[in-house]
């Protein structure tokens, strides 16, 4: 995956990174103890980690690729894949299992035939496992890009996941 | 910057103006609407409901009203929630839509919206909170603020006696007599393990060393519990000057939150109240005016359970993989960076305020003999009332499913209560009387943990029970330590088998033999305790354990492999509510015909078994 995305990253992204790290470089001090907090706003601003950014903090931090990729690996938040158009988290705290949501897991990974951690090769979805999103008035729980939809069936699952294509079926028919 | 005798008026005047919240008499004539934004009640569209309100009374152009965003009132099942005050009506599961009819009818007409009234236990609809079954036993300390200020707002926090122990603390007190007190008030620390409070403060201000640290720990990561963000969601600013009480004591000038990041309303009410402190002075150089800096610093943590172990998230702070480190040294020698560190959890620091400013022996008065004060727990699972309880130490786990929780839904039967998450166990029904607290949920193969109560009916396989715990533990084993690392793994393998139909005997006493070895052998809590839900489900349900493993059968229905969905053909009445909840077609039958399941299209899931109002689907 990483040399794949090393290949096809353009230019154009590069430049976008290089200008997102300067800006954390001006912000935050070189010390080591700022890894974490500069891997968390590349996640949230790319979704994932690209391997340019892990390289740029190497230098910045003077810490070594490999313990860069080893923090990475350790901590959940932290992918190195970019995450799908809808990403669907299912809680997977014991409330929400308590009250069936392994079933709903199932039912998804069934679907679009990915596991938890894993994106469509189209890039349209992407599903994690989460512990606890705080909503267990509401278990189970999955969301959808963070909209949480409580009280969730399997059924529920089927429309949700049925409007989406459909939606996005209908999108790419009328830009055929 | 505010000088203290600021701070007095601000307290004053707010104190004043705030009475309708506290006081059902207040003579006033403006009434407050209260709409929680705990997170569960965020996610079911209480900001809207907000933003509703604020819109209509604007259009009406009605005075004297005024609708505050608060924290958490505990009772997540029946969110959202709007509670109107100073009369104390308590609206369960508002809807956007509702708020045009509570502001014509209650606020205009002065009518209630009885249709919007909660449902207590027995079904009659109650008018006020406090008249909530689910309120009564509870008694809140830690939770005191929590849904009765707006935790954005310092002003608030600061009327109900807000920033009042810090300022004693510094103008009147020693750092031993900050210690004695909470020696003395029997706090124990909330986080799981129980270590005198008053003790670790004093062990860190005896360390020697230049700079010390003091640490929040609110990486909450038992799956299922929802206390300390709750705490800092409802009630940001009584952490925070827990914190700088705590730096004076021990000597040190600055704190660290380590915060989840999953956490994102906690995180930003933080973010908001170190800054208003900041503006105040009650956080920054010379708090009120004594000399006394304090600074604190929010790191928030990347999803990993094994942070919330004291060791691995001081290593978190400094940037590297939260792996623990081996004990001694204890923090309080040598902490973060090798500097003697206090870490104390979220809930321990939400007693310290309240206990200064009411002396230790109002707070040991409360609980039991070795337990003091209050608990909190995230009540969730089978039971009525999910959401956030307070209760003295000493109440039984009876009470607490029964009274407060309103008992298992469905007309299902209590099977066992998990406390302590994944590093706990499970209380099955013999025990229902035994009162929570620390060394008593010890003795029965428990913990009291953090705080998070599952509730289980009895459609629940322990088994599986288990096996989803060993999932966690080893998804989230840190990988540091072979008996945690590769123990883990295997035990769960063995629970793999069992739930797939294809375990032996042999296999329950190899599991058991590897509990106690990891048990004995991990390097930290984590570890350690890893093998306790096997263990205690073992104890308690190890008929289950052997049905698996022996008669191949799940009486439960959850382990798919085992289980044989099928229609007793007596008891059908054709209703089709099972094949019109089935998500794959897999029933078949038209009219009135009675049912049957397709074994070859079947997935299982157990959707019917749910629906039948017949009960007439099984094994």
């Amino acid at each position: 995956m990483q040399n794949a995305e090393e290949n096809t990253m353009c230019e154009e992204m590069k430049e976008k990174i290089t200008t997102f790290m300067n800006e954390l470089f001006n912000k935050y001090k070189q010390e080591k103890d700022n890894l974490i907090p500069i891997l968390e706003e590349v996640q949230e601003k790319f979704g994932y980690i690209p391997k340019e950014a892990q390289k740029q903090i190497s230098e910045f931090l003077t810490i070594p690729m490999a313990e860069i990729y080893g923090v990475i690996t350790f901590y959940s938040r932290f992918t190195l894949e970019p995450k799908g158009k809808y990403a669907i988290s299912v809680c997977l705290g014991t409330a929400c299992f308590v009250k069936g949501s392994r079933k709903i897991m199932d039912r998804l990974t069934e679907r679009l035939k990915i596991q938890p951690g894993q994106t469509t090769e189209d890039g349209m979805f992407s599903i994690d496992e989460t512990r606890c999103v705080g909503a267990c008035g509401l278990a189970p729980v999955f969301a959808v890009n963070g909209e949480v939809h409580g009280k969730a069936t399997v059924k529920m699952l089927d429309t949700v996941l049925d409007e989406i294509l459909k939606e996005e079926k209908g999108v790419t028919n009328e830009n055929n | 910057m505010k000088t203290i005798e600021e701070i007095h008026k601000i307290r004053e005047e707010k104190r004043k103006e705030l009475d309708l919240r506290k006081n059902t008499k207040a003579d006033t004539r403006e009434k407050h609407i209260l709409v929680c934004h705990g997170t569960g009640c965020t996610s079911s569209k209480s900001p809207q409901i907000l933003e509703n309100f604020k819109r209509i009374i604007k259009e009406k152009n009605i005075e004297n009203v005024k609708v505050i965003k608060t924290g958490c009132f505990g009772l997540c099942a029946k969110g959202p929630i709007v509670i109107i005050r100073p009369e104390d009506t308590f609206y369960a599961n508002c809807t956007p839509e509702d708020c045009e009819e509570i502001i014509q009818s209650h606020i205009i007409e002065g009518k209630v919206v009885e249709r919007l009234l909660a449902k207590d236990i027995d079904g009659s609809k109650v008018q006020k909170l406090d008249d909530l079954s689910f309120y009564k036993k509870q008694k809140r300390i830690a939770l005191k603020n929590c849904g009765m200020i707006n935790p954005e707002e310092i002003d608030e926090y600061i009327a109900f006696d807000g920033y009042k122990a810090l300022e004693e603390v510094l103008t009147k007190w020693t750092p031993e007599d900050v210690i004695k007190t909470i020696s003395d008030s029997g706090l124990r620390g909330r986080g799981g393990a129980g270590f005198p409070t008053g003790k670790k403060w004093e062990l860190t201000r005896a360390s020697e060393g230049n700079q010390k640290y003091v640490v929040c720990n609110a990486d909450e990561g038992d799956p299922g519990a929802f206390m300390d963000r709750s705490i800092l969601e409802g009630d940001p600013h009584s952490v925070l000057e827990a914190m700088t009480i705590a730096g004076y004591t021990i000597g040190a000038n600055r704190g660290f939150i380590y915060v989840r990041a999953e956490y994102p309303i906690a995180v930003q009410r933080l973010k908001i109240a170190i800054k208003q402190a900041e503006d105040y002075g009650i956080l920054g150089k010379n708090i009120f005016n004594t000399g006394f800096d304090f600074d604190i610093e929010i790191r928030l943590g990347a999803g990993a359970f094994v942070c919330g172990e004291e060791t691995a998230l001081l290593e978190s702070i400094e940037g590297k993989r939260g792996q623990p480190r081996l004990k001694p040294p204890y923090p309080a020698q040598a902490g973060l960076w090798g500097k003697p560190t206090l870490i104390n959890n979220v809930e321990t620091y939400a007693n310290i305020a309240q206990i200064i400013l009411n002396g230790s022996e109002w707070y040991s008065a409360i609980g039991t003999e070795n337990s003091k004060g209050t608990k909190v727990f995230a009540l969730g699972g089978n039971v009525n009332n999910i959401g956030l309880v307070e209760v003295p130490m000493g109440t039984t786990l009876r009470e607490i499913v029964y009274d407060i929780g309103g008992g298992i839904p469905n007309g299902r039967d209590f099977k066992a209560a998990q406390t302590g998450g994944p590093s706990g166990g499970c209380i099955p029904k013999e025990h229902l009387d035994t009162p929570i607290e620390y060394e008593s949920l010890k003795s029965i193969g428990s913990m009291m943990g953090s705080g998070g109560l599952i509730v289980m009916d009895d459609t629940k396989c322990m088994v599986s029970l288990a096996k989803f715990y060993l999932e966690f533990t080893v998804s989230e084993s840190c990988g540091k330590c072979t008996p945690c690392r590769i123990g883990t793994k295997r035990m769960l393998e063995i629970l793999e088998k069992l739930c797939d139909g294809k375990g032996t005997k042999e296999d329950i006493s190899k599991l058991e033999k590897l509990a106690i070895n990891i048990q004995k052998s991990s390097i930290c809590g984590l570890g350690q305790s890893a093998p306790n839900p096997v263990i205690s489900t073992l104890k308690y349900f190890r008929d289950e354990f052997e049905e698996h493993a022996v008669d191949k059968v799940c009486r439960a229905l959850e382990c798919k492999a085992m289980a044989k969905i099928k229609i007793d053909q007596e008891k059908c009445k054709g209703c089709g509510l099972c094949q019109k909840n089935c998500p794959v077609s897999a029933i078949e039958g038209e009219g009135r015909d009675k049912r049957v399941i397709n074994q070859e299209k079947c997935i299982k899931c157990g959707t019917c078994l749910t629906t039948c109002p017949f009960k007439a689907i099984g094994n």
